[in-house]
């Protein structure tokens, strides 16, 4: 449904974003994980039109949205980080206002601006104005304006920022709701909440794709353990049923190219062996490991830990949400 | 079009829903009440030229405050994403507001109305250069507005888009003085630019096409003036 290609852009020399790709499904809930900074915005800027690109595509459901913008906006709902409220409006005012630019015929529009109301819960203030309600009921007003004209896409840039908790875990419940029926990009600085509602993640850093995963995947390769790439000469069998026995590694797998150029010393000497090691995160097993390794007369050539840039990003996110509240706001919903 | 229609709307809303409209329309309209009965009292001719002139000039000062919000404050409350990321093209954006603007300035205009009654009530005044005068506020205004519209296209801030405005309207009023000091083909040319040169014969009663164009002209470069600016922010920032 999106097709994100090779996506630069450079603010003067500054750069804003770096060579993303990625591409979303129909109906899917991808997560956009992040700091502050990061190009979040920037991404979601440029699929919707806002802003132009350097350089690379993006295609809307088959259209460019630089050649079609037309096209593409008529397909995207786009919930922006502040809300694009007119604050001397009423509610009722400004969602008409909006299906009349959206182009949505006047005989559809009670119709569906009443449904839209229901969805977001908006009952108690349709008739108000925005001025004078709560900031959660804004952002739900500025959720509402993404679904009207029922969008194929939907762009949402931290829908949940600045809402209380009880009214974080109602946007995101609807969040979820609205999955299968709408494509959705959603951006977040805080894991739990896009573990909680996305169906795949990315998470980018200083403009740059770092991670894209499940968020189980995630959580697994970053809360729980640390990653550890080796490379020893020896037997790959033996060496990997050595390495595996070691306290506080969790798994051993051989990378793949490695593995097939291993498999052809028929010579008797030994080939290299590029192993992943999983272990936990509070164990460090290196220093086990070498002597492992020494002990059988197996040279390591190479030991690293990987995924620093990925632990460093978690860091920094878990900072802005600590683990509890996640786990409070998991069992309210 | 439809959704020109829809922006103007709003934004005809927005004018009569903030003190603007109504703090500038008093202004304009105290002053203008004000030339109006001085020259009357003064020269007891049933006429309007001279208030005309000066009711330009007030505008001059007017104008600005009145576009200075249009496309600024947009951009700095976030609802241009909104709007640009719908499937609005930017012309119907700043044609839609520009055209708001010219509405609320017809109402002050209409307000004005009331002098020409005046005249006709105690006396009988020619009323040609009377109608051709309002036409030329008409063309005179909406050209002021249009530069204004421009001014705001250019920044987030309000005062600044103010200040600009006022300073292009000043720059092409003063630019009207030229043929005094620069003397031969130069500052005549110069003067020809000047936007209340072209005022003149519309208050003595002449509607000369030349005017009217220059006036349409003005319009049109600033309008699409501002819509390229909005248009090449999405490159910059």
């Amino acid at each position: 449904m999106i097709e994100v290609k090779n996506l630069t852009k450079m603010y003067g020399r500054a750069r804003g974003i770096e060579d993303l790709t990625f591409s979303v499904e129909q109906g899917e809930i991808l997560g956009f994980l992040g700091p502050n900074g990061a190009g979040k915005t920037t991404t979601m800027r440029i699929i919707t039109g806002y802003l132009a690109a350097t350089s690379g595509t993006v295609r809307v459901a088959g259209y460019d949205v630089f050649e079609d913008p037309m096209e593409t906006r008529r397909r995207i709902g786009y919930l922006p980080e502040n809300p694009p409220l007119y604050r001397e409006m009423t509610v009722r005012g400004y969602l008409h206002f909006v299906c009349e630019i959206k182009g949505i015929p006047k005989s559809r529009r009670a119709g569906h601006i009443a449904r839209v109301v229901e969805a977001c819960g908006l009952g108690p203030v349709y008739g108000r104005l925005i001025q004078n309600i709560s900031r959660g009921f804004k952002q739900r007003v500025g959720l509402a304006q993404a679904l009207l004209g029922d969008p194929d896409v939907l762009i949402l840039d931290e829908p949940t920022v600045g809402l209380d908790p009880r009214q974080i875990i109602e946007i995101r419940e609807l969040i979820r709701s609205l999955g299968g029926r709408h494509t959705i990009i959603l951006s977040s600085h805080i894991l739990p909440e896009v573990s909680m509602v996305c169906g795949r993640v990315v998470i980018i850093n200083n403009g740059r794709l770092v991670a894209m995963d499940t968020p189980e995947g995630l959580g697994r390769r970053l809360r729980g353990s640390r990653c550890l790439a080796v490379r020893v000469r020896g037997p790959r069998d033996r060496v990997v049923a050595e390495v595996g026995a070691l306290a506080g590694v969790r798994s051993v797998s051989v990378e793949g190219a490695e593995a097939g150029r291993s498999a052809d010393t028929s010579h008797g000497a030994d080939g290299e062996v590029l192993l992943s090691v999983e272990t936990e995160l509070s164990a460090d097993v290196r220093e086990a490991l070498f002597f492992k390794m020494a002990e059988r007369g197996w040279p390591i050539l190479e030991m690293r830990f990987v995924d620093l840039s990925l632990e460093d990003v978690f860091l920094r996110l878990t900072t802005e949400e600590k683990l509890e509240d996640a786990s409070e706001v998991a069992a309210g919903a | 079009m439809l959704k020109t229609w829809s922006i103007f709307k709003r934004e005809v809303a927005a004018y009569f829903l903030s003190p603007i409209a109504y703090v500038m329309g008093a202004v304009f309209l105290v002053l203008s009440g004000y030339f109006f009965s001085i020259l009357l009292f003064a020269t007891r001719t049933a006429s309007m030229q001279g208030t005309f002139g000066n009711m330009a000039v007030t505008f001059i000062f007017v104008a600005p405050v009145l576009t200075m919000r249009l496309l600024a404050e947009e951009r700095k409350l976030g609802t241009d994403e909104l709007l640009l990321t719908s499937p609005v093209t930017i012309t119907s954006i700043v044609v839609g507001k520009y055209l708001a603007s010219v509405f609320t300035y017809l109402v002050f205009l209409a307000v004005t109305l009331i002098y020409p009654a005046i005249l006709r009530h105690y006396g009988s005044p020619d009323m040609g250069p009377i109608y051709s005068g309002y036409l030329g506020m008409l063309l005179f205004g909406a050209a002021c507005l249009a530069a204004g519209t421009f001014a705001s296209a250019l920044t987030e801030n309000q005062m600044v888009a103010g200040i600009v405005g006022f300073g292009i309207l000043l720059l092409f009023w003063i630019l009207g003085w030229a043929s005094a000091a620069v003397t031969g083909p130069v500052g005549q040319a110069i003067s020809m630019l000047s936007i209340l040169k072209h005022f003149d014969d519309f208050q003595k009663g002449i509607i000369d096409l030349s005017h009217t164009l220059y006036y349409l002209s003005f319009m049109f470069v600033f309008l699409f003036l501002a819509v390229r600016t909005i248009d090449s922010r999405r490159w910059s920032a």
